[in-house]
């Protein structure tokens, strides 16, 4: 390498000065690269090794995902001061889970989707929820004359109003279009995302007819004294920055037993939430009795959301 | 024997780092720009991955924006090679297969870009492991995003071997055996074709995006990628003639123009007769396409884009059907100019964002790049061009003997660059 042995002597010929600028130039343009991309390495300096080595959900041990729940229940205890629990609810075995909704009665005061807003722990500063509510043109179903953004008294009149969440499609796009299968259907028909295994690629988002996903823009921030302590690994635990998140039927409530956060804010009783495969159950009446349709039917999602009039 | 390869291998790298560094005042120049730019996108791609992704304009109605438009583009302009390599290894025509080469190492710069727009596309880049077959869970052959990759990462390869082979057997004075590179061009033309027919099923298999959901997107796609891919070679072989000792004969630039002309007649063929059936038909289609080119609601982002898209398309093509665009003077580069950057609208501005406006629930959110997205997005292009600069040195260098040490005493040395 005859440039090399003279590069110490840059008073040699012209090749040899041009190595020894072109190492120069390397050098500078390391330096430069590493500065560029320091924000990287703070952003880095506050994760988890634990977090970033962490299988699938589903693949992870007993002890395993006992010992991720623990550490975020600690976590959270350190940083809200509240008495924090982070569990991991299974799908019960029989339960296959359905929502209904009346929108004869529903009158648009986006109770639902306060109550999913508070439940879930969701972003304050962009108020999100997994709700929209639609104000819809009476005499048809038609979103291209619905308003979500509708801010005056209600029920306004010649109108009527249609809450959209997820509709935890019995065949869901969404799954299918995950590269990495960072979302998945369970046993009881809930869609769930692992936040800890989602890359960010929004091609769900894409994916999904019904609007009914979000991705985590920014970091939530949720004041420590407004954090609902009752978490659930899959469902309402506050999100890490930049993963998709959706509603999970508060699988954290309804796999105890309980009712969904918007169902019990409703105050109409416009909504029915219950177990399909239960015979004596509201929801069975509803779609048994009831004249039901859902979104979008021509798509093939199968939706287990439905919508209903009385009369 | 074994070890004198290992030597020889070692040379033709450190020889090509050499010249892939060396040229005049002019090179440096361009080359400092493209680094200086790259700096830039990587700083803004950094902060954005430490802020978050509301670095970006996009938001949970408009999910994904100018990055996923530049990829589309670019997997166009890797595809579009192939048309210099299907006549120089199908048709055996001579002087195309002279330059066939610089169609291959656009294709490995291109799909550098492309998987670099995805990546910054990322929420979580941390996490990208995940997306590897066995260490991660690949959702294959569910998922179109999968096939994507797998199809992506084969055209890559495919060129940098055929890329690689061909300049280290030169490199060394020998004659390629076709054997070793032969069959992977052949299979590379119809990997061509598959990158880009994936990656509009990627947007056409979504039955809840009522706009892309056509089946004319994935020969629309590869249309407009037969005319921006040849337009790209254009400039980059006129770039190679102008500033640099490689003979570029008049045949394989004529030859492309005349591709372009086919392929851009059939681009604009196939989105007058989409834009027939959506604007006489209606029906779901419509409302996106009405805001894309009309505006709605009071709405309009995205109609000046449009209409300069095919505005540039018309004059472009226009251009390329003058008799002058077959001769070397200024139309030819005016109408490549044209057709590029009408075609990286048409696809990215034209064809994604309109995809999300109105939303699933029809509800008109609108979108403009931020600041963030173009610097990154112009990082992205500096690296690519960075990429493609050096490799192109190289080539040259290669297939004019200029490879060798220079003479110790007096030799003129090499004197590549422009
Ligand atoms: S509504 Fe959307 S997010 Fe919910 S299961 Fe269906 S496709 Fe997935
Ligand atoms: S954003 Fe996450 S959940 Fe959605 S497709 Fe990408 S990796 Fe899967």
């Amino acid at each position: 390498m005859s440039e090399s042995k003279k590069v110490s002597l840059p008073v040699l010929g012209e090749v040899d000065r041009r190595t020894a600028v072109k190492a120069g130039a390397a050098t500078l343009g390391l330096a430069a690269w590493a500065a560029a991309i320091k924000p990287w390495f703070e952003w880095t300096a506050e994760l988890n090794t634990d977090e970033f080595l962490q299988k699938h959900y589903r693949e992870l041990s007993p002890e395993q995902l006992q010992a991720i729940l623990n550490r975020l229940t600690d976590d959270a205890r350190k940083e809200t001061g509240k008495a924090v629990t982070v569990k991991d609810h299974k799908p019960l075995p029989g339960v296959s889970f359905a929502y209904a909704l009346n929108l004869s009665i529903c009158i648009g005061c986006r109770k639902c989707a306060e109550a999913c807003h508070v439940e879930n722990n969701h972003d304050r500063p962009s108020h999100q929820s997994y709700i929209r509510v639609f104000e819809m043109q009476k005499g048809g179903i038609d979103f291209e004359k619905g308003d979500a953004t509708y801010s005056h008294p209600v029920p306004a009149k010649d109108k009527y109003y249609m809450p959209v969440q997820c509709q935890q499609c019995e065949n869901p796009p969404c799954v299918t279009a995950c590269p990495i299968e960072a979302t998945w259907q369970e046993s009881d028909g809930i869609v769930v995302v692992d936040y800890y295994w989602c890359i960010g690629c929004r091609y769900c988002e894409a994916a999904c007819p019904y609007h009914a996903r979000r991705f985590n823009w920014e970091k939530p921030q949720v004041p420590a004294a407004e954090v609902n302590p009752n978490q659930s690994y899959l469902s309402n635990r506050v999100r890490p920055q930049g993963v998709m998140e959706k509603c999970t039927f508060c699988l954290h409530r309804t796999r105890e037993g309980r009712l969904p956060a918007c169902l019990e804010a409703c105050p109409t009783g416009a909504r029915v939430f219950g177990n399909v495969l239960d015979p004596d159950s509201e929801i069975r009446w509803v779609l048994e009795n009831k004249r039901v349709f859902v979104l979008k039917e021509e798509l093939g999602t199968k939706p287990r959301f439905y919508y209903f009039f009385d009369k | 024997m074994h070890y004198a390869g290992v030597t020889t291998y070692y040379r033709f790298l450190r020889r090509s780092l050499h010249v892939a560094t060396d040229g005049g005042w002019l090179f440096y120049a361009w080359m400092l720009v493209l680094t200086a730019v790259a700096l830039v996108g990587a700083n803004a791609w950094a902060v954005q991955v430490r802020d978050g992704m509301v670095r970006t304009n996009m938001t949970d109605h408009v999910s994904w924006g100018l990055y996923i438009a530049n990829f589309t583009f670019c997997v166009g302009l890797a595809a579009g090679g192939v048309m210099m390599v299907i006549p120089a290894y199908l048709y055996h025509d001579h002087d195309m297969h002279e330059v066939v080469i610089v169609g291959e190492v656009l294709a490995i710069a291109a799909i550098v870009m492309s998987t670099l727009s995805v990546v910054v596309d990322l929420g979580r880049p941390d996490r990208f492991w995940h997306l590897i077959p066995v260490i991660g869970k690949f959702n294959w052959p569910v998922s179109m995003l999968t096939w994507d990759i797998i199809v992506l990462n084969g055209y890559l390869f495919i060129n940098l071997h055929v890329v690689g082979y061909l300049l280290y057997t030169r490199f060394r004075g020998r004659t390629p055996d076709p054997r070793w590179y032969v069959p992977f061009v052949l299979l590379s033309i119809v990997w061509a074709i598959s990158i880009h027919t994936v990656t509009a099923f990627l947007y056409c298999g979504l039955g809840g995006r009522p706009f892309w959901n056509t089946a004319l997107l994935a020969p629309r796609f590869l249309a407009s990628a037969f005319v921006s891919g040849p337009a790209f070679i254009l400039l980059v072989l006129r770039v190679v003639r102008v500033g640099t000792d490689l003979p570029v004969n008049p045949g394989p630039s004529r030859l492309l123009v005349q591709i372009i002309r086919v392929a851009a007649v059939v681009n604009l063929l196939m989105l007058a007769s989409e834009l027939f059936t959506l604007f006489y038909a209606g029906g779901s289609h419509l409302a996106s396409a009405r805001y894309l080119f009309f505006g709605d609601h009071g709405k309009h982002g995205l109609v000046p884009w449009i209409w300069s898209a095919i505005a540039l398309n018309l004059i472009g093509t226009g251009l390329f059907f003058t008799p002058a665009a077959l001769e070397r003077g200024w139309v030819r580069p005016v109408a490549c100019a044209c057709v590029i950057v009408g075609i990286w609208i048409e696809k990215g501005m034209g064809l994604i964002i309109p995809g999300f406006i109105p939303s699933t629930l029809h509800e008109v959110v609108e979108y403009a790049p931020s600041l963030t997205e173009w610097k990154v997005t112009a990082g992205i292009w500096a690296f690519g061009l960075l990429l493609l600069t050096a490799m192109l040195k190289v080539t040259v260098a290669v297939f004019t003997n200029q490879m060798a040490e220079p003479v110790e005493a007096a030799g003129p040395g090499p004197t590549t660059g422009s």
